[in-house]
């Protein structure tokens, strides 16, 4: 399967033409004027009617109750995930995370780069939406708890800040964003290319099988209405086998696949061996 | 007696009451912070209050100093009891407690311990426990099962003064004490409120505020009814009658014992080489009966209690005896090897006391930016001397969760560990709070079959090793 996915997106460097799959969402417009802009430009990872999606739900961004809900439960999990990746001291400490340098790739309205900062670590957000921007930048002096490590924003895209930093921090995540993204292939490579060898890079993404479709798109967006509908394309998702195949081509390592799972009647997340339906990886950039 | 025996249980089932105290109190926030202003002895905002300082509340206050993430939380404890300065007497307060291993290793890793041994504490090696109306009886050693001792007699005393001692040695600032304190009243926040704040109201007019209130205010807990919670609650219509014994003969005492009467578990837990501790739990008429006897009679009494044989039933014998040959024929122990309790001499001079017994158990442990523990949230028979262990694991629980929810980046009153804290500890508590409810159950009625059941059942227990370790090791934890 995921041969399949790779010649897509290898297809989709070499030839430089957009290999497109039919889409449930009827977003054409704003796909076509995309399409029209890559072919001139240089390679970038951002799908436009993605973004465009998310910028539409800036104003229920911090609701913990509203749309973006699982974003904040789901903190819970992956603050404590990447925490753990970064540091492993057995002396705990109020803020494990100071003095490391952090980027929060796709950033949105700043739930992860907020629950990472109350941690002490240093983060800069970098997001394609420049509404989300702003909703993030003016959300960050809400908490006293960050009053004097808030979040840095930026409205960029990774490879496009990937130009100007290279080796610099200490761990990149993007949380959600991957299975959003324009070739995936590029969005690795710029991601690592930020990474300091030795640094720790994360993703947490939903796998690509029937029952991810299943769960996320059809349970989740359209039943249960936990996500808002049209979040996913299923021809987007990732496979844990791809991610770590590009993972290994950019010369990192990948430490820890897990399952990710939602109970929806307690409303948590957790980790399990079970990685059908969304899964988290950790890995190293080897020096 | 068979009637009398079904018409209690009818009773206690009866008055068993489920109670939702008081509806909760409603503020917002801002209410809490209006009224702050407009009294003008607004004495203080704390990330944490913890109401009651008996040995739950004072053990919660130490282990919040202890923990490395939660020793910069401004902490105040609020006692309604006057300070009063400890002096270890030669004589032993009748109030003890049975601690557990787990209670040990909390003690332990606070430092707390240290100080209990520096005073003074009995451990139990063995534990005899018979029945009055037949011959079985149930062995516990702590060789055979654990590679520790059973349990410790501490005197309640000196176990709350060894964590004060300890609290006033970790000289943490943020640890602040008021003794003499009564709280008039409680505002808690709403359900909805994402950053909760509750304020206490003093008698005095004094009022905090804080983010986190802990009810440790013991059985009848303030904070729980403020919190209008499910209560199930029922009286056993028994008191605890304690005294401090002399025993005739010096010997190693290092055994727990306890007899079922029909009238409920007399037990007599080890001190010293010469001294003994009583709990005896019987009727709340008897009890006052036994208050009132003068001392030679009262140890009469108990001596009576210890030794008096019951009539048997013949059916019963039978049946025990024929289980008991059975289990010799198979190897196993049957249960005759019985060691004989020490006989009383005396008993020490006013130190009778009886204390109301009682079942409570909270359906929550928690609301928004509140949580209870110890005798707050569930109270025990004492016949299992479970109670004081549960509240303690009650701080253990809640100092790990919190300390971890800090750890990664959490409010203090955020639902999530909250939540687990609340689950953790009913998964524990509850399960002991009914077998100690059956437990009580089954030995208070003298009806033929029930009888026999429970002494065939004890017999077996008795026998089968890996059941009493798994007695034994659930009673520790
Ligand atoms: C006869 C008997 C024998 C027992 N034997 C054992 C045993 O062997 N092993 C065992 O583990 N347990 C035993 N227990 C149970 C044990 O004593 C209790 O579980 C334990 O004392 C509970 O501690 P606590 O701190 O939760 O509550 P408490 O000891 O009740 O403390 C509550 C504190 O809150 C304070 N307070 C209450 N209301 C207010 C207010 N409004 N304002 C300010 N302060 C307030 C009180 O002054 C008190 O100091 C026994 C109990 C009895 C009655
Ligand atoms: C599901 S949200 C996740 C937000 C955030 N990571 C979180 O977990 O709270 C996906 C985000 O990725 C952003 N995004 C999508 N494609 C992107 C790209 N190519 N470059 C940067 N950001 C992108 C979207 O704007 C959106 O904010």
């Amino acid at each position: 399967m995921w041969s399949q996915k790779l010649t897509r997106s290898i297809l989709d460097k070499t030839k430089n033409t957009v290999f497109k799959v039919p889409r449930w969402k009827p977003v054409v417009s704003s796909r076509c004027l995309q399409t029209e802009g890559r072919t001139t430009q240089s390679q970038s990872t951002v799908d436009a009617a993605d973004v465009e999606f998310f910028s539409k739900q800036m104003n229920e961004w911090w609701d913990p109750y509203g749309k973006m809900r699982l974003l904040h439960s789901m903190n819970l999990l992956r603050v404590p995930f990447v925490r753990d990746g970064l540091v492993n001291t057995a002396q705990k400490e109020l803020y494990p995370l100071k003095d490391k340098k952090i980027l929060d790739v796709g950033c949105g309205g700043g739930i992860l780069s907020e629950g990472l900062a109350r941690l002490g670590a240093f983060v800069t957000g970098i997001d394609a939406s420049e509404d989300l921007i702003r909703v993030a930048d003016e959300h960050k002096n809400v908490d006293p708890k960050i009053a004097y490590n808030k979040p840095v924003y930026l409205h960029t895209t990774v490879e496009d800040h990937a130009k100007k930093v290279s080796n610099l921090y200490d761990g990149v995540v993007a949380s959600e964003v991957i299975e959003h993204v324009q070739n995936q292939e590029l969005f690795v490579k710029s991601c690592v290319h930020t990474l300091k060898p030795g640094g720790r890079i994360f993703f947490t993404t939903p796998n690509r099988t029937r029952m991810s479709q299943f769960a996320v798109i059809f349970l989740g967006e359209n039943v249960l209405k936990y996500i808002p509908q049209g979040a996913h394309q299923f021809e987007k998702f990732i496979t844990p086998t791809e991610l770590t195949f590009l993972l290994e081509r950019n010369n990192c390592h990948v430490e820890l696949t897990y399952g990710v799972t939602f109970n929806p009647v307690t409303g948590k997340w957790d980790f399990s061996e079970f990685q059908q339906l969304m899964y988290a990886i950790q890995a190293v950039k080897l020096s | 007696m068979f009637s009398n025996n079904v018409k209690r249980l009818l009773v206690r089932h009866t008055k068993c009451s489920i109670r939702t105290t008081s509806v909760r109190c409603l503020s917002t926030a801002e209410d809490v912070t209006s009224l702050s202003k407009s009294t003008t002895n607004f004495k203080g905002d704390y990330d944490v209050i913890i109401a009651g300082g008996g040995m739950v509340g004072c053990s919660l206050a130490c282990a919040l100093a202890k923990d490395s993430l939660l020793s910069n939380l401004k902490v105040l404890l609020l006692e309604g009891s006057p300070n009063k300065s400890f002096q270890l007497k030669p004589e032993y307060s009748n109030r003890v407690v049975a601690l557990n291993q787990n209670t040990k290793a909390l003690m332990s890793s606070l430092d707390v311990w240290r100080h209990v041994e520096a005073m003074r504490l009995q451990p139990v090696r063995h534990m005899q426990v018979w029945d009055a109306c037949s011959d079985v009886m149930i062995a516990f050693n702590s060789e055979e099962l654990l590679d520790d001792d059973v349990a410790y007699i501490v005197e309640n005393d000196v176990m709350l003064h060894a964590i004060n001692k300890e609290l006033s040695t970790a000289k943490n600032d943020n640890i602040q004490i008021v003794y003499d304190a009564k709280i008039a009243g409680y505002q808690l926040p709403k359900q909805e409120d994402l950053k909760p704040k509750s304020s206490v109201q003093m008698a005095n007019g004094d009022t905090y505020s804080c983010k986190l209130l802990i009810g440790a205010d013991g059985a009848n807990s303030a904070v729980r009814k403020a919190m209008g919670v499910q209560y199930l609650s029922w009286s056993y219509e028994q008191m605890g009658v304690v005294a401090t014994l002399n025993l005739s003969e010096e010997c190693e005492n290092t055994t727990a014992w306890q007899r079922w009467l029909p009238t409920g578990p007399v037990a007599i837990l080890p001190l010293d080489s010469k001294r003994s501790s009583l709990v005896w739990s019987t009727w709340q008429d008897d009890a006052k009966e036994l208050l009132k006897l003068p001392e030679d009679q009262f140890v009469d009494a108990l001596n009576d209690a210890l030794w008096k044989q019951y009539p048997r039933n013949t059916g019963i014998e039978t049946v025990t005896s024929w289980t008991s040959s059975w289990l010799k024929r198979v190897g196993l122990p049957d249960g005759t090897a019985r060691q004989l309790p020490p006989s009383i001499s005396n008993v020490v001079p006013n130190s009778r006391a009886a204390f109301p017994l009682g079942f409570g158990h909270s359906t929550r442990y928690i609301g928004p930016g509140v949580a209870l523990i110890g005798d707050a949230a569930h109270r025990v028979h004492p016949l299992a001397g479970q109670g004081v262990n549960l509240g303690f694991g009650d701080v253990k629980d809640l100092t790990h969760l919190l300390s971890e929810a800090m750890y990664s980046g959490l409010e203090i009153t955020h639902p999530d560990w909250m939540g687990k804290y609340e689950s953790v500890r009913q998964r524990h508590n509850v399960p002991t709070q009914l077998m100690i409810e059956m437990l009580h159950r089954i030995y208070t009625v003298d009806l033929m079959p029930v009888v026999l059941a429970r002494s065939v059942g004890l017999q077996i227990t008795n026998a089968l090793q890996p059941l009493k370790k798994m007695i034994m090791s659930h009673a520790t934890t």
